[in-house]
């Protein structure tokens, strides 16, 4: 996973609420082995519309995302991060977010910034024409108007962003604690040990 | 801690924390891992890169279920029938590669237990009560109808469940939806979650793990719960859960999977210790009465947007939401409604009964007895049966449901996820209306262009056997 600490540049005031993954990345590209490439495939109802933002060249490559309430609602699908991540996006401004999309973006290095409704509104109004700045580290976002909007963050998200951390190697590291707990588990609840008869 | 009074989650939460970080981040051990074709090729591919290995291939189990298309998968000869789409064909070999590869349990496509995997979970009783449950896919939460912790996953926590077994999480927020009184003639388990969806919201659940209490709950089939907790994700809520009693004890008896003799027993008592302590809170709360509840329908592009099919098409500015109000012209523009028109006049092309949600033996049995002894309405052009596995199928046959389909003119097919998210060819065409017994009505869902009405399975049979959403009251009489 690539590093993410300070994000700035133009985004996308896409805005509206409820942008469900089949949106994002509609099913029939999910029938791929590898996770490049999706970019083509992300936002492809969107696209079809003429005028559409992500086909604006103001924000070609733009590497923010401004969005209404409940982002990345859905199925679990990754190929929606994977998409985003093609086009350039590292960074997801809205209200709220889907649990399972944001666990799958904060995976691959995108940064999910909640912030209240109405500075959502302002920063929408201030990507019209200006670039955005987001700093992980500080927890901020500015603009070139003086806004400072100050978010919070999963305080180990952020540990794994900025360093670029490898969750599974981190979790490989808690081995004994892993087989502790295995052994615990299956003197306790003998029944969940072993269902399939194949050896562990 | 242990006299404090807690819920089910916490219960089932607190027995699988493996350890707890400084910033309440927990390790949480992973019982059941469930394994299909479109989220796992890059988790696989990962451990390859990467060296690794699949720590617990005992307690995984894959199965292919999203591309496969409906069609007879064998020929005459018992020769497995080529794929056509060479994309599908890439991922089905590639799980059907890596399965092996890494020791896991593999259902194949021909196999009487292959389905849907949130079906061949509680089937097989590979999903228990008490356990922890994850699979690369939104509606694992259905195997919450059994009283396990479910939920969905993406590609890279596939890779970390393979790896470790464990998932970093934070506990979620708790929420008791209670739903008292009975319900009435013709209103099914599917009726009622997709009002709860319209009360709740598609985001009022989010953070939430959702635990469905009262009276409705304890009456209903486990069928009925796994319909229920399947679609807490429409609700916003990761997981959804129903404490196990006796009704999901005689369902898993016997199960391949599911424990025998003497640890069947030990696990029953402490199943049954599992239920919420009486005191125990939770952090948000709603209360439905079931006599509010009649026969639903969506009439949008979200699963929120439901209405009893009694009702009329809402006008946009009915909402008090200014975005809301937005949100809804844009549906009414790609279903083609008008505000106002009513529900029961709307007429459909298409009729799906099948998907994760509804494509059980019950789910078969109610859409049956309502086609039974009529016929496919004229306008209704493609009407499929997809049983949520071979066994559900088999079972379907034997009590000759199949042949009540048929006979209606209906198409009986082959176990899959099929026209729910059409990745295989089973699709509905643009600009069609599908009255459907799956999960999403999301813009081109199922197919580019295809406008969804989400139902039970007897209102499925209802609009396929007059064309039109129809008040299935109006047809059992």
């Amino acid at each position: 996973m690539q590093p993410v600490s300070q994000i700035e540049g133009r985004a996308i005031p896409l805005g509206r609420k409820n942008v469900d993954t089949d949106v994002i990345i509609p099913a029939r590209w999910l029938k791929t082995v590898t996770r490049e490439g999706l970019g083509k495939g992300a936002f492809e109802n969107l696209r079809a519309e003429p005028g559409n933002l992500f086909d604006d060249p103001r924000f070609a490559r733009a590497p923010i995302l401004i969005a209404g309430d409940n982002f990345g609602c859905g199925s679990s699908r990754e190929h929606a991060a994977w998409a985003m991540l093609d086009l350039g996006i590292t960074c997801v401004i809205a209200p709220s977010f889907s649990d399972i999309f944001s666990s799958n973006a904060f995976k691959n290095g995108i940064l999910t910034v909640v912030l209240p409704q109405d500075q959502v509104d302002r920063l929408l109004e201030v990507a019209q024409s200006e670039p955005i700045h987001v700093d992980l580290e500080h927890q901020t976002v500015t603009t070139p108007f003086q806004d400072r909007f100050e978010f919070a963050i999963d305080p180990f998200r952020k540990h794994c962003l900025i360093e670029g951390l490898d969750e599974v190697g981190l979790t490989l590291e808690r081995d004994t604690a892993i087989t502790d707990y295995e052994t615990r588990h299956a003197r306790d609840m003998p029944w969940l040990a072993h269902p399939t008869g194949v050896p562990a | 801690m242990a006299s404090r009074p807690r819920t089910l989650y916490e219960k089932i939460w607190d027995s699988h924390v493996v350890e707890t970080r400084e910033d309440g981040t927990a390790l949480l051990f992973i019982d059941r891992h469930l394994i299909h074709e479109v989220t796992s090729p890059q988790a696989f591919e990962a451990l390859r890169t990467s060296g690794r290995i699949v720590r617990r291939p005992d307690l995984t189990l894959a199965v292919p279920d999203h591309n496969l298309p409906t069609t007879p998968r064998l020929d005459a000869n018992g020769r497995r029938i080529p794929i056509a789409d060479t994309e599908s064909a890439a991922q089905l070999a590639a799980l059907e590669g890596n399965a092996p590869a890494f020791g896991i349990r593999y259902i194949n496509a021909s196999a009487a237990e292959q389905g849907i995997v949130h079906v061949v979970g509680p089937e097989q009783g590979f999903s228990l009560p008490g356990a922890t449950i994850v699979c690369g896919d939104s509606h694992t939460a259905a195997h919450g109808g059994v009283g396990a912790l479910a939920f969905g996953i993406g590609t890279s926590e596939v890779e970390h469940v393979l790896a470790t077994q464990t998932l970093l999480l934070r506990k979620s927020l708790t929420m008791e939806v209670r739903v008292d009184g009975e319900l009435g003639p013709g209103v099914t388990a599917k009726d009622l979650i997709l009002h709860i969806v319209g009360v709740v919201g598609s985001a009022g659940g989010n953070g939430h793990v959702i635990e469905y209490r009262g009276a409705v709950f304890e009456a209903m089939s486990v069928e009925g719960r796994l319909t229920v907790c399947n679609m807490s994700i429409e609700a916003g809520a990761r997981a959804g859960l129903i404490a196990a009693d006796d009704t999901t004890f005689a369902y898993l008896k016997d199960r391949p999977y599911a424990p025998k003799g003497a640890e069947w027993d030990a696990a029953v008592a402490w199943w049954r210790s599992l239920a919420t302590d009486p005191g125990a809170r939770f952090d948000k709360s709603v209360r439905i009465d079931a006599a509010d509840i009649g026969p639903t329908v969506t009439w949008g592009t979200s699963p929120e947007d439901t209405a009893p099919i009694g009702g009329s098409v809402p006008a946009p500015e009915s909402f008090a939401d200014p975005s809301k109000q937005e949100a809804a012209r844009k549906s009414l523009e790609y279903m083609g409604l008008t505000p106002g028109q009513k529900l029961a006049e709307v007429e459909v092309q298409n009729v799906f009964i099948g998907s994760c949600t509804n494509s059980r033996i019950e789910d078969l049995r109610a859409a049956a007895a309502v086609i039974k002894g009529r016929h496919k309405a004229a306008n209704v052009k493609w009407a499929i049966v997809v049983p949520g596995s071979g066994l559900v199928k088999r079972q379907a046959e034997a009590e000759g449901l199949d042949k009540v389909f048929t006979d209606a003119g209906l198409e009986w097919r082959e176990p899959g996820c099929s026209a729910c998210l059409g990745m295989n060819p089973d699709k509905v065409p643009p600009g069609e209306r599908c009255a459907s017994t799956s999960n999403r009505n999301f813009v081109g869902r199922q197919g580019p262009g295809a406008r969804t009405h989400l139902v039970s399975p007897a209102m499925a049979a209802a609009a396929a056997v007059t064309g039109r959403l129809c008040d299935v009251r109006e047809l059992i009489g």
